[in-house]
C-alpha cells in the first residue's frame, strides 16, 4: 500500500514537471475575436480591425520592439510570410518610431498591422505575456493561441495542420 | 534607548511597498477604495503569485487603470471581475469560484479530514481489538506467570 501510494505520487510530480506554470490556458479559445479597431502603424500598411478577421483563416501575431523573445521568432515569421502566409501584427505598447525602426531592420513579414499603444486592445485579447500568436477560424473564432515565441515545431506540428484543417 | 525603540517602531510599521501610483488613484475616495479591494482579488498574469495591486508590472498597471475605468463607468464590483475573467479567465482570480470545475480544489481539506479521521478509526479499532485477545490468558499460563512472580520476590 505505501508503496502503490509512492509510486502514484511519483507518477504525478513526473507528469507535472514538463509542464510550462507560466502557461495560462486562454479564455479565449472558441470565442469570437474581441470586437476592436486599431489605426495603422505603417504608412503603406492597413491598420487592423475585427472585420478584416472574417471570412478567412488568420494569423495574428502580437508583438513590440521592446520584446526579447519576438526577435528570436522574427526569422521564423519572416519564412511563413515568404512562404505566402497571411500574417497580421499587432503592435503592442510599443512607439512608432521603434516598431518602424523594427520592421526596416528586421523585416516586415505583416499584411496589416494595428498600434496598440496604449495596450487596451491586447487586455480585450487576453494578452499577458508578448509574443502572443493567435489562429482565428474563418467565422472569426479564436482557435488556437500560442504564448511565447514560436519554434519551428510549434508551427511545423500545431499551426500549420490548424491552419489547413480549418481552410478546408 | 530610544534609538531602538524608534529603530523597532520604524521595522512594525514599515509595509510593502505600494504599487499603486498617484496619478492611479481615483479622485472619489469611494470608488478608489472598491478598486483596491478589487485588485487585490486579481491575479497578475506576469508575476503570478502578486495581486494587481501589489504588482509593478506594466500589465498589472493597464489592469488597475482598466478597473478604475470600468467603476467610473457605473460598473458593479462583480461586472468589473466578469470584465477581467472574460478576458483572462478564471486563473486571474486569487481566490477560485465556487463551482463543479473547482469543487475538487475546495473540498480537498474536508476530504483529507475526512479520510484522516477514517485512518485513525480503523487505527484504534484494530488496536483495541488486539488488546483484547493478548490480554487473554489461559489458566495454565496464569499459573506459570504467577510461579514467575513468586520467584522473582523470594
Amino acid at each position: 500500500m505505501p508503496l502503490l501510494l509512492f509510486l502514484g505520487l511519483a507518477a504525478a510530480f513526473f507528469a507535472g514537471l514538463g509542464r510550462d506554470p507560466h502557461a495560462v490556458p486562454s479564455a479565449l479559445i472558441d470565442k469570437p475575436v474581441p470586437e476592436f479597431a486599431l489605426p495603422a502603424l505603417l504608412g503603406d500598411r492597413p491598420g487592423l480591425a475585427t472585420p478584416d478577421l472574417k471570412g478567412k483563416v488568420a494569423l495574428v501575431n502580437v508583438f513590440a520592439s521592446w520584446c526579447v523573445p519576438c526577435r528570436l521568432e522574427h526569422p521564423l515569421l519572416m519564412r511563413l510570410a515568404n512562404e505566402g502566409v497571411e500574417l497580421d501584427g499587432i503592435n503592442y505598447k510599443d512607439k512608432t518610431e521603434d516598431a518602424t525602426l523594427w520592421l526596416t531592420d528586421l523585416g516586415n513579414p505583416y499584411k496589416r498591422i494595428g498600434a496598440d499603444v496604449e495596450g487596451t486592445v491586447g487586455i480585450d485579447w487576453g494578452v499577458y505575456g508578448v509574443p502572443e500568436t493567435f489562429v482565428i477560424d474563418r467565422a472569426g473564432i479564436i482557435r488556437f493561441k500560442q504564448v511565447g515565441p514560436l519554434s519551428s515545431d510549434v508551427i511545423h506540428d500545431t499551426i500549420m495542420p490548424l491552419v489547413s484543417q480549418l481552410s478546408k | 534607548m530610544m534609538r531602538v525603540l524608534a529603530l523597532i517602531l520604524g521595522i512594525l510599521w514599515a509595509t510593502s511597498a505600494q504599487a499603486v501610483l498617484p496619478n492611479e488613484m481615483l479622485a472619489d475616495p469611494g470608488l478608489e477604495a472598491r478598486a483596491r479591494e478589487i485588485s487585490k482579488e486579481l491575479r497578475c498574469l506576469v508575476c503570478q503569485n502578486q495581486s494587481i495591486d501589489e504588482s509593478n508590472a506594466g500589465l498589472a498597471h493597464d489592469l488597475r487603470v482598466l478597473v478604475r475605468e470600468r467603476l467610473e463607468a457605473g460598473d458593479s464590483d462583480a461586472q468589473v471581475v466578469a470584465y477581467i475573467v472574460d478576458r483572462y479567465g478564471q486563473f486571474v482570480l486569487l481566490k477560485p469560484r465556487i463551482e463543479p470545475a473547482t469543487y475538487l480544489l475546495w473540498l480537498t481539506p474536508a476530504l483529507s479530514i475526512v479520510l484522516g479521521a477514517t485512518g485513525i478509526a480503523v487505527y484504534l479499532r484494530r488496536r483495541r481489538g488486539s488488546a483484547v485477545e493478548t490480554a487473554a490468558l489461559s489458566a495454565a499460563e496464569q499459573a506459570r506467570l504467577k510461579r514467575i512472580l513468586e520467584e522473582r520476590e523470594s
